[in-house]
């Protein structure tokens, strides 16, 4: 294992090549807020919460995609990165439909719990109010497209760890949405195995099980962790 | 906070947190007739803008925290309503420890309520003096003037509202009560907690009682006779042996002679029997006992009507006090006055309530919540608030999606009585053509008889925000007074 070393938030820090800026940056004690990035899931970069600053770059770029290298200068927090990820969160706000204090994760909410981080007492952007539905044709779970941010966990944990490949992404700009099966109810496609994999990952009240109610959703997405770990590693944890 | 309209897309504020609730008037008309006398008026409810739209599309599930939000003043009667028509979409029993702590907190939440009403807002009045200075006229007054008094109302408000909250997790915010029954048992040690301090409380409800029956008979005598004092029909839940009820049995409607017009009825045909007037000049529905029609089949609910409406309580110390409200006010007691009156009586019945199903050992079974599906597409809950009868009636599809909704809310019901009240303070109290600061007052007292859930009469007393306006017989502006 070659080790590079970098700098960031004017820290030394040593870390394997190949390893992600996130990685090296929370190694290294530098907490960066992610959205759409779990561990155990392969990385898609969509939520831009991870930006980080990178000397001689004029461009920001996301923390959980890009590799680490010898030498580099590197900045998670910074005025400029503060207002950009409050914008963020702020989009995500305004662009659906979020009334916490009716929601199933109310309390439990990875949304949220980035929006109290990043200082939004209110949305300086207009809400859109779009027109969305709930899907609750599924027998023992709920999407509520409400409150979907996108981030294209469930996707990934359903192709990638399950198997199944219930979930995609289907249509463009303000129509897209997640879909399951060809763009079914959830409850008519044949391919999900029930297994609520997908309700463990979501960072929202998005997804459910059916007969929550207010605030009772405790979304457990590290559990992925210990089920990645112990297929790699076949034995005890 | 808002949440769109599913018709138009556009915004549409919802009023869900009590705090960021706008403060809103109380509206006032009075309308005189050709000759100077007042002929009639009207208390204009302009909170709750077609909430029931709000609701649809939304799983039934949430029902209960966006019934609770919304109506911010009682969420607990909104939670057990939405959480009994839950139950019936899920077609299940629930477990019978369930009940028992949903009775729990019922009772928990009527005590703090009506101490709320009593203590805080509407002591000051007849302890202090209608003329008395309006910025004493308020609960700090109440402390400075008689602090033994107000120190134990706010210590029976507490009782309830930590009773609520070792229930419920957090004071109003949880849902705590779901459909197929609640969601955690009853804690360790709040058994033992709560009986410690009933002895307490009481002794705080006695003297309120004593004080209170002594004022009626002395100091209170004219506005007795003048704060809505009217025959008219009562309605509300009576259990089955005819003993007063909060939860459960089924609706009774009776006349002012006491003749029951109807009986054992469930809550699936309030229908059948109840109709909903719309008014033009109100955004609250007008509900009333269909054979009679609007106006003579105008109905009380809430604490008057529930003492009105059973035979008996059922527990020693509250049927004392029901007796002697009898020997006071007659069998069925027509003054709104005595709304007060039941208030107190009424936390009594809840403390032996309380007392009672802490030393039911069935309360402390683990197995609270009852699981099903949706199975069945429409079904009507209803619960006694504080305020009076509360019904949640709900349609949903085959997943639970809600299709249509219907609350009818006590504030609605007493809308009517409420009218009558002020058009009789009016007549009674008004000065030629003038709206003096003494009406104003009566008029803020005759409202805080039924303890309407708006979030202007919360206020303290003597600062109920006010907006009254007398009309001549051409309907011309002839006064506007605003307070607050
Ligand atoms: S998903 Fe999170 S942010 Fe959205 S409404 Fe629910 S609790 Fe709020
Ligand atoms: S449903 Fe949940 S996990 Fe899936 S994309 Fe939406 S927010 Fe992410
Ligand atoms: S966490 Fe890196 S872009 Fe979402």
């Amino acid at each position: 294992m070659t080790v590079i070393t970098l700098t960031i938030d004017g820290r030394s820090v040593a870390t394997a090549s190949g390893a992600t800026l996130l990685e090296a940056a929370r190694a290294g004690g530098s907490a960066i807020p992610t959205l759409c990035h779990l561990e155990g899931l392969s990385p898609v970069a969509a939520c831009r919460l991870c930006l980080v600053e990178i000397d001689g770059d004029s461009r920001l770029q996301p923390a959980c995609v890009t590799a680490a290298a010898e030498g580099m200068v590197v900045r998670t927090t910074s005025p400029r990165l503060a207002e950009l990820r409050r914008t963020v969160i702020e989009l995500l706000f305004t662009e659906g439909n979020h009334v916490c204090a009716i929601c199933v994760a109310n309390g439990h909410c990875e949304l949220q719990d980035l929006a109290v981080a990043v200082g939004m007492d209110h949305s300086r952007l207009p809400y859109r109010f779009p027109s969305r539905s709930v899907d609750l044709s599924h027998p023992l779970f709920g999407l509520d497209h409400n409150r979907c941010i996108l981030c294209t966990r469930c996707v990934r944990v359903c192709a990638e760890v399950e198997g199944a490949h219930v979930w995609d992404v289907g249509w463009r700009g303000e129509h897209c949405r997640i879909i399951s099966g060809l763009d079914q109810p959830w409850g008519a496609v044949d391919a999900c195995t029930d297994c609520g994999k997908c309700v463990q990952v979501c960072p929202t009240g998005a997804l459910f099980h059916k007969g929550d109610g207010t605030e009772e959703k405790e979304g457990h997405p590290e559990q992925l962790q210990v089920l990645v770990r112990a297929r790699q590693q076949g034995g005890a944890p | 906070m808002e949440i769109p309209n599913p018709e138009t897309n556009q915004p549409r504020t919802v009023l869900i947190d009590p705090v960021t609730r706008i403060e809103g008037h109380a509206k006032i008309s009075i309308h005189l007739d050709a000759d100077g006398q007042v002929e009639t008026a009207r208390f204009h409810v302009v909170e709750y803008r077609g909430f029931e739209t709000f609701c649809e599309g939304r799983p039934f599930t949430e029902m209960a925290a966006i019934t609770a939000r919304i109506c911010g003043i009682c969420p607990v009667s909104h939670l057990l309503a939405a959480a009994k028509t839950g139950d019936k979409l899920l077609a299940v029993t629930i477990p019978p420890a369930a009940e028992k702590l949903r009775r729990l907190m019922n009772l928990a939440q009527i005590c703090q309520s009506h101490a709320l009403s009593f203590f805080h807002l509407s002591s000051p009045d007849f302890l202090l003096g209608w003329d008395s200075d309006p910025a004493k006229r308020n609960v700090f007054g109440l402390i400075a003037a008689d602090p033994e008094l107000a120190r134990s109302g706010i210590r029976l408000r507490q009782f309830g509202q930590a009773l609520i909250e070792a229930l419920g997790g957090r004071k109003i915010h949880a849902a705590w009560a779901v459909p197929g029954g609640v969601r955690a048992p009853l804690a360790e040690g709040l058994k033992e907690r709560v009986l410690g301090q009933l002895p307490e409380m009481f002794a705080i409800a006695e003297r309120a009682l004593a004080l209170f029956k002594q004022l009626m008979d002395t100091k209170l005598g004219e506005e007795r006779e003048v704060f809505g004092s009217f025959p008219s029909l009562f309605m509300g839940l009576v259990g089955s042996d005819g003993r007063w009820e909060h939860y459960g049995g089924g609706l009774r409607i009776i006349n002012a002679e006491g003749s029951v017009l109807v009986d054992g009825l469930s809550e699936d045909a309030y229908a059948s029997v109840i109709a909903e007037a719309v008014e033009p000049w109100s955004y609250l529905k007008f509900p009333y006992y269909k054979p009679l029609g609007p106006e003579a089949g105008s109905y009380r609910v809430g604490p008057l009507a529930r003492l009105n409406l059973c035979e008996r309580i059922g527990t020693p110390r509250a049927d004392r006090e029901l007796i002697e409200l009898r020997q006071r006010g007659g069998r069925v007691v027509s003054g709104s006055l005595y709304y007060h009156l039941a208030r107190l009586i009424e936390i009594v019945a809840c403390l032996e309530g309380i007392e009672a199903l802490l030393n039911d050992p069935g309360i402390e079974g683990r197995h609270v919540r009852a699981r099903a599906s949706v199975n069945a597409l429409e079904a009507v809950g209803v619960s006694e608030a504080p305020r009076g009868t509360l019904f949640h009636h709900y349609r949903v599809d085959a997943n639970g999606l809600i299709e249509k909704v219907n609350l009818i809310i006590a504030t609605g019901q007493n809308n009517r009585a409420m009218n009558r009240t002020v058009t009789q303070i009016a007549r009674h109290y008004l000065d030629g053509a003038h709206l003096s600061e003494a009406l104003l007052n009566r008029v803020e007292a005759g409202i805080r008889c039924y303890d309407p859930c708006l979030s202007c009469s919360t206020h303290a007393a003597g600062s109920m925000p006010l907006q009254v306006r007398l009309y001549g017989a051409d309907g011309a502006l002839v006064e506007e007074r605003i307070r607050g």
